[in-house]
């Protein structure tokens, strides 16, 4: 089976300062990856590049289209890449409001990418925002209000509604729960896990928390300095961490 | 019965003629000569010649009359000639280096080869009002000091740029757009971001600096050298094939020295904002050197999140000729599109009414 | 000192070469905004400088031009910038829409149907359409290059949602040949159905904004609506008080201060030729 999604040999330099380096791994669908490091590890970065938001300084990023076909992001047309970004993939940020539009209702924000596809009748469009709304959890009263009037945790759980109305294969998180209360965080990591199994997407999260990785993936990278220094099952790096840093890292986390 | 209201052209005809009327005011008063503007009222002359983008201190006296004063109605005067005025090319790039110089400072460093010279200013007036200006006034006539034949004032950002704190500036490859003959796209290059700045309203540009100061986009700017004087055009024609001086004009040069800039490979050095205008506009020019340095944001790498940092809203709303005509567009008749909207605001509020009878029984 | 003359329509030859240009690559590209050097003129920015120089371009001495504004060839706006090209021009002018061969106007289509021979040209205030959901001009490029007109019904959706209806009454966005939406100036939404299969070549220009764009005659122009929202125009429930017409947008006007009103219509001309025939 082809991965969907294969990184060669990534690698981003600015000037002389390192981003990441050399980052190799291959995803296949329905495999949630977990990109663990620190702040200023270069796992943000590694994201952007995977997500074609940022151009890698070599290497490559390959996708597999929905017709079989395995396209190279660097090779690809600035309409193709935005084309891709608003059906087949979808971008989690960490702050809610880089990823929906405040200015419009919640409704609007969920109903948006499949205006965008052509869905042109307004009651298919709120009957589908609906349906969105109740399965992330948001109560269908909410339906009109603006996002602006939502807490953060329904922000968030918004924005991953609007990512998932046009079923997207691979979703994209960076910090998903990150600036967000304890218990909200639990629900929410609950919603994604549920979600991402029921649907069968393939994920890429970036996270400074380990128990964040522990709970969604399946596996994962550890980055250290832009570099990944150690992979493999998320249960078997978290229980038997091989590199000194991973086994810091691990030993760090508050056992609660 | 009710009659159509006719007779649009008859009222436009008449309220010119009374325009007309206002403007000489009372006949037994004096009219203003276009010498008197421009001898007595110069800096304003001087404005309209910047915004007007037209170097010409006649035409831009008659316009301040024929506006009455109002400087931005003269300026929409001096583009409108602008327009049909017959291009017939580029004159040589200005030698400011080789500026006669009546006022030049600089705030970066106490003494300068060429001095600090002060020339005509209202720095350091006291701004209290001067009643006996109400009288013709008779000036005692000015000390200056003797001018030597040749003074050597080079320019103080060269001296820093001999040393090489300061960063060059950029050798231009490329031959200079013409912000007057082709639209501005974004993103925009230097030399039409300057262009715009230059003809850009004054109190708009001075807004945007002050907010600079004020922490919106800080930019460390130092006076680094003001210079108002006259310079040589020089223009080469066609059938001679080389240059010839054709006239002289007064003009004001800023350049600022800016926050330093460095990065891992380059040393850092002093980075420049500049300002350029006709006659004397001090206000003008440091206003546009600042603006111009933080419109640098994006090429020097620092984080754009100032209103003077932002190119597109800068740029777009520096014209006051365009701003006032679209603001003032609003007098126009909109009565077509206001009926659109009561017709439908009747009809929501009607329908909420109906809803709220429906639910009550 | 000397004052200029003037060429014939104000603007030298090689400007109406200039905007010429413009307003062909406009006809070869249905509804795309093409921008063009617009110049100073002597009225102001957002009083038809993009109007007066694209019907300058295209003026001959041969030409019969009317010039409407609100509807009315007698508003002051009108007046002033039908005299301008009596001045520069010395062209013909007229009243009557049939007899025109060049229309400049503001805010309305007329509503006499315009024939193959004739040329309509729009002021345009902001040509946009996208302008005030994505104030960037860069993004906004990008967004038609690219088709992305999924926020356009976003706005129409959040109306429904808001208002029950869709709540653009006038410079209602409208896809021009299936590709490019469009902004048809801030004329009411009742006249967008003239836009669409239009036998006259329809020219829009935006002076301060700096761009042109055009729908060639026959083009198919489609307003933005949903399948179960239709795009709908507007409808008085009583006719003009002077011609009894029921077909033509009407103005609303105020007799007296006790909330007295009749309503007239704002095409000028129609309810002239009403009166004369109904």
């Amino acid at each position: 089976m082809m991965p969907l999604l294969a990184s060669v040999g990534l690698s981003k330099y600015y000037g002389a300062r390192t981003g990441c380096i050399g980052v190799t791994f291959d995803l296949y669908p329905g495999e949630v990856l977990a990109i663990v490091g620190e702040s200023g590890s270069g796992k943000t970065t590694l994201l952007r590049c995977l997500s074609g938001h940022l151009a890698a300084t070599s290497g490559e990023v390959r996708y597999t289209m929905r017709d079989g076909r395995q396209a190279a992001l660097g090779e690809m047309s600035e309409a193709e890449r935005r084309l891709l970004m608003r059906t087949d993939w979808g971008f989690v940020h960490q702050d809610a409001r880089e990823g929906l539009r405040m200015g419009v209702s919640g409704g609007a924000n969920v109903g948006e990418r499949l205006m965008a596809v052509g869905e042109r009748h307004y009651g298919r469009i709120r009957a589908e925002a609906l349906d969105w709304l109740d399965r992330v959890e948001i109560p269908a009263d909410r339906i009109d209000d603006s996002p602006v009037a939502y807490s953060g945790g329904m922000r968030q759980r918004l924005q991953i509604a609007r990512n998932l109305v046009t079923s997207p294969r691979l979703v994209f998180m960076d910090e998903p729960t990150g600036g967000l209360d304890v218990s909200v965080q639990a629900r929410l990591l609950d919603l994604i896990r549920g979600l991402v199994r029921r649907l069968g997407l393939a994920a890429i999260v970036v996270t400074h928390d380990l128990a964040v990785a522990r709970l969604l993936s399946t596996r994962m990278l550890v980055m250290q300095q832009g570099r990944v220094i150690e992979a493999g099952l998320t249960d078997q790096v978290l229980e038997d961490p091989q590199a000194p840093y991973t086994q810091l890292l691990v030993s760090s986390v508050l056992q609660v | 019965m009710y009659v159509a209201v006719k007779g649009g052209e008859q009222a436009i005809d008449a309220a010119h003629a009374l325009l007309a009327e206002r403007r000489r005011g009372d006949p037994q008063v004096p009219g203003i000569t276009l010498a008197q503007i421009a001898e007595q009222l110069t800096l304003g002359v001087d404005r309209v010649m910047n915004e007007g983008s037209l170097y010409d201190r006649e035409l831009a006296a008659l316009a301040i009359k024929q506006a009455r004063g109002d400087l931005i109605e003269a300026i929409f005067l001096i583009r409108a000639t602008r327009t049909t005025l017959a291009r017939f090319g580029y004159c040589e790039p200005l030698e400011t280096s080789s500026m006669q110089v009546e006022r030049r400072i600089s705030a970066a460093f106490k003494d300068i080869p060429g001095g600090q010279i002060l020339g005509s200013t209202f720095d350091y007036t006291h701004r209290l009002l001067d009643f006996t200006l109400a009288q013709d006034e008779v000036p005692v006539a000015a000390r200056t000091a003797p001018t030597p034949a040749t003074v050597e004032m080079p320019r103080v950002l060269e001296l820093l740029g001999s040393e090489g704190l300061i960063e060059r500036p950029s050798a231009a490859d490329a031959e200079p757009q013409d912000l007057t003959q082709d639209p501005l796209n974004f993103p925009a290059a230097r030399d039409l971001r300057l262009q715009n700045l230059a003809r850009g309203d004054e109190g708009f540009l001075l807004a945007l600096a002050y907010s600079t100061q004020r922490g919106y986009g800080r930019t460390h700017p130092f006076a680094g050298e003001i210079r108002i004087g006259s310079v040589e055009i020089s223009f080469t024609p066609e059938e001679l094939g080389f240059a010839i001086v054709i006239g002289e004009i007064d003009i004001t040069e800023c350049e600022m020295i800016n926050q330093f800039k460095g990065s891992a490979s380059v040393a850092p050095q002093f980075t420049r904002g500049y300002g350029l205008g006709f006659g004397q506009c001090e206000r003008k020019t440091m206003s546009m050197a600042l603006v111009d340095r933080s419109l640098r944001a994006a090429e020097l790498g620092e984080e754009r999140i100032a209103p003077a940092q932002d190119e597109e809203f800068v740029l777009s709303h520096s014209d006051n000729v365009q701003a006032t005509g679209f603001v003032e567009h609003l007098k126009l008749p909109h009565y077509v599109d206001f009926q659109s909207e009561l017709v439908m605001l009747r009809r929501m509020r009607d329908e909420m009414v109906g809803e709220k009878l429906k639910a009550a029984e | 000192m000397n004052a200029p003359a003037y060429n014939f329509a104000y603007l030298n030859e090689q400007t109406k070469r200039m905007i010429r240009r413009a307003i062909l690559k406009a006809i070869a590209v249905p509804g795309y905004q093409v921008p063009f050097a617009s110049r100073e003129m002597p009225m102001p920015y957002g009083w038809g400088t993009g109007g007066v120089q694209v019907t300058a371009s295209i003026l001959t001495p041969g030409d019969t031009l009317k010039v409407i504004d609100q509807g009315a060839d007698d508003t002051t706006n009108a007046v002033s910038i039908r005299k301008f090209f009596v001045k520069t021009a010395g062209v013909k002018t007229t009243e009557k829409t049939e007899a025109a061969s060049i229309i400049q106007t503001r805010h309305r289509i007329p509503e006499a149907p315009l024939n193959e021979e004739q040329i309509l040209v729009f002021q345009v205030p902001i040509p946009e359409p996208l302008r005030f959901l994505e104030p960037r001009e860069t993004e906004t490029r990008k967004m038609h290059a690219l088709e992305e007109y999924g926020v356009m019904h976003v706005k129409l959706y959040e109306d429904i949602a808001q208002y029950g209806q869709i709540a653009t009454t006038y410079a209602y966005p409208a896809k021009v040949a299936d590709r490019y939406v469009f902004d048809p100036s801030p004329i009411p939404k009742f006249d967008n159905p003239k836009l669409d299969h239009c036998p006259a070549l329809q020219l829009f220009g935006a002076g301060r904004e700096k761009r042109i764009y055009a729908i060639p005659p026959y083009t198919k122009v489609k307003s933005l609506d949903f399948e179960d929202y239709p795009f709908e125009v507007q409808t008085w429930d009583k006719p003009c008080t002077i011609c009894g017409s029921r077909d033509s947008f009407l103005d609303e006007i105020v007799i007296d201060d006790q909330g007295g009103r009749m309503f007239v219509c704002s095409d000028t001309d129609y309810c002239t030729k009403q009166q004369a025939c109904p």
